[in-house]
């Protein structure tokens, strides 16, 4: 399974949610900080590295705020510097 | 590119907030689908690569900011009269891509007129149209779009046919014009389907790109300030009550 | 260049195109359909933008919608499609986008019948919209003057980023004069900065009349007004003045009125009464300091309408209780004869006596005047 990470921009995040249940490997959770709007941010609790990086959770973002990355699998990261 | 991305030596990009979309915060409440409808429309136009080129109308309604919200140079229309005025920039400027932001209130009630004789004329322009049952920007009240049945602040005991007729069926009504190039509606309900509205979304702009006429995508959109629910309860309500009524699918390809 | 036989309506037409007008969106309508029409077959010629719009409603807003993008467009009326074109007026100026828009008077209110009338001043000079806002308003009295004031309402509407009406009654649209055309002018080959043209290298544009913020709109509005008090006080107010040097009693009309008033006056000179006429050709900034100073030459003003009394209004403001302005106007499409005016003349000037005259068993107080009369 590819491995992956998201970073949520917690100020542009109103906390709705939706991204929760899009998330197959639930790994996104609410901060219980409040951001400086008010609201309770989404916060990626991923200790056993379980994103995927599918970006489901950024398909369904209304506002934008997840970028989402994936890992390159190690044979390609390897052969990469060769590439270039 | 957003300055906040930051991949490592091992990393990929999948997803980042696309160019056309304003680094700004939007006023839309938490939750409200305006906003995947908005980032969609941005993506399409940075996949196109049509940022410099396009001009967007914004409507009256939730969505009167939306000028704010696009990279792109934009105007604000009189309640409705988004169609009328995209005719007039398209007319003058066929080489721009020319697109309206309209929700129900403004598209199927107040700008009935605009937006039917737009297609009529086969006017080659591109109608991103919100349908989410309500009016949003004034409180939730009854939209020509709104369910039978369904409660709102102008409709307090559900929407009575009797008294004030049925819901109408824009993407079917538009599809059914000559003009029409493109009419189909999506919804934003989950993560399928708004794969499946991001890809109607291209094919309208590339259908006004090649010069083929009226393109228009209606997509089901939810109101959870209005509609008094969570957002991820807005969602199953879209599925469960508004897909029966508004079917999905392409009514003009 | 020599003078051609031609309708105001089709004059006005080709003088807009000489202009540069890249875009005309109209609705049929009497008494204007003849430029309409004319700009159907002559704006495809020249591979430019002609569109017959689906209502007035939706006409004006796709003046707008050109307009944003910094070409010279124009729409052209009547009345009852100029009150339903007033959201879009205040669009327009809300968001200081330029425009020129024709209207051919008729009678009114409602449908009103399709015969000349100047009903319109108040809507367009007062209410053209709702808040606050005046767009230039010129007003031709003969085709001639509706070529020019025409290709004026482009630059001006260009020159200040506003709204610029044209306004004549039907009379004046459908009447054939001799005329002038002034040469074509040759399009511009780019856009102003603050045009939609597609945010190629640039920040992007936006051209919006909304301002949520009270601040944000008062500042606006005082931006607007500031605009407005320049165009009043940049020469930009025109009128032009016949037999005033020497008058005692001052007709003041326009367009058409200002026709028929010119007449009076030519007679009631002959009857040696020392009348003049004075007719505003700018109805907004309206001429008001030239009247003030006109009333220590004149004693009586009449102002002369073709509608029940709206630039009336305007005189009296201007002259401050001075002296005192009457007012003969007709009304229903019908256009008064010189006769009328000057009978109205000889009672102000008591060279005939009035009904109260006679009621009250007054007699004329200017004998003078009432001998060179008895004696013609």
């Amino acid at each position: 399974m590819a491995k992956g990470r998201v970073v949520i921009d917690v100020e542009r995040c109103k906390g709705c949610e939706l991204c929760r249940p899009a998330c197959p490997q639930d790994v996104l959770f609410l901060a219980d900080d409040l951001n400086s709007k008010g609201y309770r941010p989404v916060i990626l609790l991923d200790p056993n590295h379980d994103c995927t990086g599918c970006a489901l959770c950024a398909t369904v973002c209304p506002d934008g705020c997840i970028t989402v990355y994936r890992e390159i699998p190690a044979k390609k990261a390897v052969r990469e510097p060769a590439l270039a | 590119m957003n300055p906040a991305v930051m991949t490592a030596p091992n990393e990929t990009l999948v997803y980042a907030r696309p160019q056309s979309l304003a680094d700004c915060y939007t006023h839309y409440c938490p939750g409200c689908t305006h906003g995947t409808a908005h980032r969609l429309v941005a993506e399409v136009l940075d996949e196109l690569g049509l940022r410099e080129r396009t001009i967007l109308v914004a409507s009256v309604g939730c969505s009167v900011f939306a000028y704010n919200y696009f990279n792109v140079d934009a105007c604000e229309a009189p309640h409705g009269r988004a169609p009328a005025m995209a005719t007039g920039i398209k007319r003058v400027n066929p080489n721009n891509i020319v697109f309206t932001y309209q929700g129900d209130g403004d598209l199927a009630s107040i700008g009935m007129g605009e937006v039917i004789h737009a297609a009529a004329r086969g006017e080659n322009i591109t109608i991103i149209f919100l349908n989410n049952a309500t009016y949003g920007m004034t409180g939730g009240q009854m939209a020509p779009t709104t369910l039978p049945g369904q409660k709102t602040s102008s409709s307090p005991q559900g929407r009575d046919v009797a008294m004030t007729g049925y819901p109408l069926h824009m993407a079917e009504l538009l599809g059914s014009l000559p003009g029409t190039a493109y009419s189909v509606r999506r919804s934003l309900h989950d993560a399928r389907h708004v794969i499946q509205a991001k890809k109607a979304i291209r094919t309208a702009f590339e259908v006004q790109m090649a010069n083929k006429g009226f393109s228009v995508v209606e997509l089901l959109s939810s109101c959870p300030t209005n509609w008094g629910m969570t957002p991820e309860q807005s969602l199953t309500w879209i599925k469960e009550q508004m897909v029966p009524v508004y079917p999905l699918g392409d009514f003009k390809v | 260049m020599s003078k051609k036989l031609m309708k105001g309506n089709v004059a006005i037409a080709e003088a807009s195109v000489r202009a540069g007008c890249e875009a005309y969106f109209g609705y049929p309508i009497t008494p204007q359909t003849e430029l309409l029409e004319y700009m159907s077959e002559r704006m495809p010629e020249l591979g430019r933008v002609f569109l017959q719009a689906e209502s007035e409603v939706a006409a004006i807003n796709m003046v707008y919608g050109a307009a944003a993008t910094g070409v010279r467009v124009m729409t052209s009326s009547s009345s009852p499609g100029i009150s339903l074109m007033q959201e879009g007026f205040s669009y327009i100026a809300g968001s200081d986008v330029p425009a020129v828009i024709v209207d051919v008077m008729r009678g009114g209110p409602g449908l009103g019948n399709i015969q000349p009338s100047q009903g319109d001043y108040n809507q367009i000079t007062k209410t053209a919209g709702h808040g606050d806002f005046h767009p230039i308003v010129l007003a031709p009295a003969s085709v001639q003057e509706a070529i020019d004031l025409t290709v004026l309402a482009f630059d001006l509407a260009e020159k200040y980023r506003t709204l610029v009406f044209v306004v004549v009654d039907g009379a004046i649209g459908q009447m054939m004069e001799p005329a002038e055309l002034p040469p074509m002018r040759e399009l511009p080959s780019g856009r102003p900065d603050w045009a939609l043209t597609g945010a190629k290298g640039r920040e992007k544009n936006v051209i919006s009349s909304l301002f949520l913020g009270t601040t944000e709109l008062e500042l606006m509005n005082k931006e607007l007004q500031a605009k407005l008090a320049y165009i009043q006080a940049n020469n930009e107010i025109r009128y032009e003045e016949y037999m005033t040097n020497d008058a005692d009693l001052l007709l003041v009309a326009f367009g058409t009125a200002a026709r028929v008033a010119q007449t009076a006056v030519q007679h009631l000179r002959q009857e040696g009464l020392k009348v003049g006429l004075f007719r505003p050709i700018t109805l907004w900034p309206f001429p008001s300091r030239r009247l003030t100073q006109l009333t220590y030459l004149a004693d009586t003003f009449l102002v002369v309408e073709m509608n029940a009394g709206q630039m009336v209004h305007d005189v009296r403001a201007a002259v401050h209780e001075r002296v005192p302005v009457h007012f003969y106007g007709r009304m229903g499409g019908v256009i008064p004869m010189p006769e009328e005016v000057e009978q109205k003349v000889r009672e102000l000037m008591r060279v005939v006596p009035t009904e109260d005259d006679v009621q009250t068993h007054q007699f004329p107080v200017k004998p003078q005047a009432a001998h060179e009369f008895l004696r013609m």
